[in-house]
């Protein structure tokens, strides 16, 4: 049985208690036989100490629940590989969102912002019998985009959103209203670019791609936000 | 007045565009600029009075210039966009910043023209 000690520097917070947050040191015993990602060690941190809180669902990449600061960077407890982690391993919240406790944060900001871009089909021509078709061609621009699971690892990475997090979209929010702009079936294209024409909605992505470099799903929300701008240049020359 | 969140001024691609093109504009003098240095290859204060006495490269310097201040603009104002939180002082340094270029856009043509 392959086991080691891994040493972890954790965020801890707890508002009725603390007066302040703290990073907590602690040693844990890992079994590479069974423990592969790093939501098992915070499994078995959670069994070791059951104050430590953290948001989890589906352990599998698909939920968006728990999302991190892992060592810098902005990923998915569930799709990180232990081994590749460098020790002492430091967990903190997601940058730019007000914490609750320990490793949850508050995302009513991400998700207003979501809401804002009206994340739905939009169409108020007939209903047909059984579904609106799509050719295959036109379905397939909705990859790369439906896929997003919301955990919110790119707004938070992205300054811009830090800097303006009640105005900015955010990367999360463009991908998705961007993944409406180019379903063939939504007929408020115009109204949805009109509603992102906006130094702050849209425009203060500079493109410094953070939100590709976190992405845990392998999404380009840059891309996304490319195509945006692209779409509004197309309409007004 | 309430405290509510305001968006939805509605601008922004033109001023994303012109930043674009501002900067190709600029990129492509640079590259202009370098080849009459290494043509011209100045070692006097008449020698580089007489590249721009051109004609050409008044315009071409011109331009160059009007792209400098319209893309310093769009990019200082984003800065106060993104960091001065106070609607008033931001509207001053916005003032501010356009005065400046402004003025910079005109001594700079009176350089251009008087060489």
């Amino acid at each position: 049985m392959a086991t080691s000690t891994m040493q972890f520097k954790i965020y801890r917070y707890d508002p009725d208690k603390d007066n302040a947050p703290y990073m907590q040191d602690i040693s844990v015993e890992v079994n590479f036989d069974v423990d592969r990602k790093l939501l098992d060690i915070l499994t078995r941190l959670k069994a070791k100490d059951d104050s430590l809180s953290y948001r989890r669902s589906c352990r599998e990449g698909i939920c968006g629940s728990d999302a991190m600061n892992i060592n810098g960077k902005n990923g998915l407890a569930c799709l990180t590989e232990i081994k590749d982690l460098k020790q002492p391993v430091v967990l903190r919240p997601l940058p730019g969102l007000p914490v609750i406790r320990d490793l949850i944060v508050d995302m009513t900001q991400f998700f207003k912002q979501y809401h804002s871009i009206k994340p739905y089909l939009i169409n108020d021509g007939p209903r047909p019998d059984r579904e609106r078709l799509q050719s295959p061609e036109d379905r397939e621009e909705l990859n790369g985009l439906y896929e997003c699971i919301l955990c919110a690892c790119c707004s938070t990475s992205c300054p811009s959103f830090w800097w303006n997090p009640d105005k900015f979209v955010g990367p999360a929010g463009l991908l998705n209203a961007y993944r409406f702009i180019a379903d063939t079936r939504d007929q408020a294209t115009n109204e949805r670019l009109d509603d992102l024409e906006d130094p702050y909605r849209l425009f203060r992505c500079h493109t410094i791609m953070n939100c590709v470099d976190v992405c845990p799903k392998g999404l380009n929300p840059t891309r996304a936000i490319g195509k945006i701008k692209e779409m509004m240049v197309r309409r007004a020359i | 007045m309430v405290n509510r969140i305001l968006v939805g001024a509605h601008y922004g691609l033109k001023d994303w565009i012109i930043q674009r093109a501002t900067a190709v504009l600029m990129a492509v003098y640079t590259v202009l600029f370098l080849v009459v240095l290494a043509i011209v290859r100045p070692d006097s204060f008449e020698a580089w009075r007489s590249i721009f006495a051109h004609g050409f490269m008044k315009f071409a310097t011109f331009l160059f210039l009007l792209s400098l201040f319209y893309h310093a603009w769009i990019g200082v104002r984003d800065i106060w966009m993104d960091y001065i939180k106070s609607g008033g002082l931001r509207l001053l340094l916005m003032i501010a910043t356009v005065a400046v270029l402004v003025g910079y856009a005109g001594w700079a043509t009176q350089i251009l023209w008087r060489m």
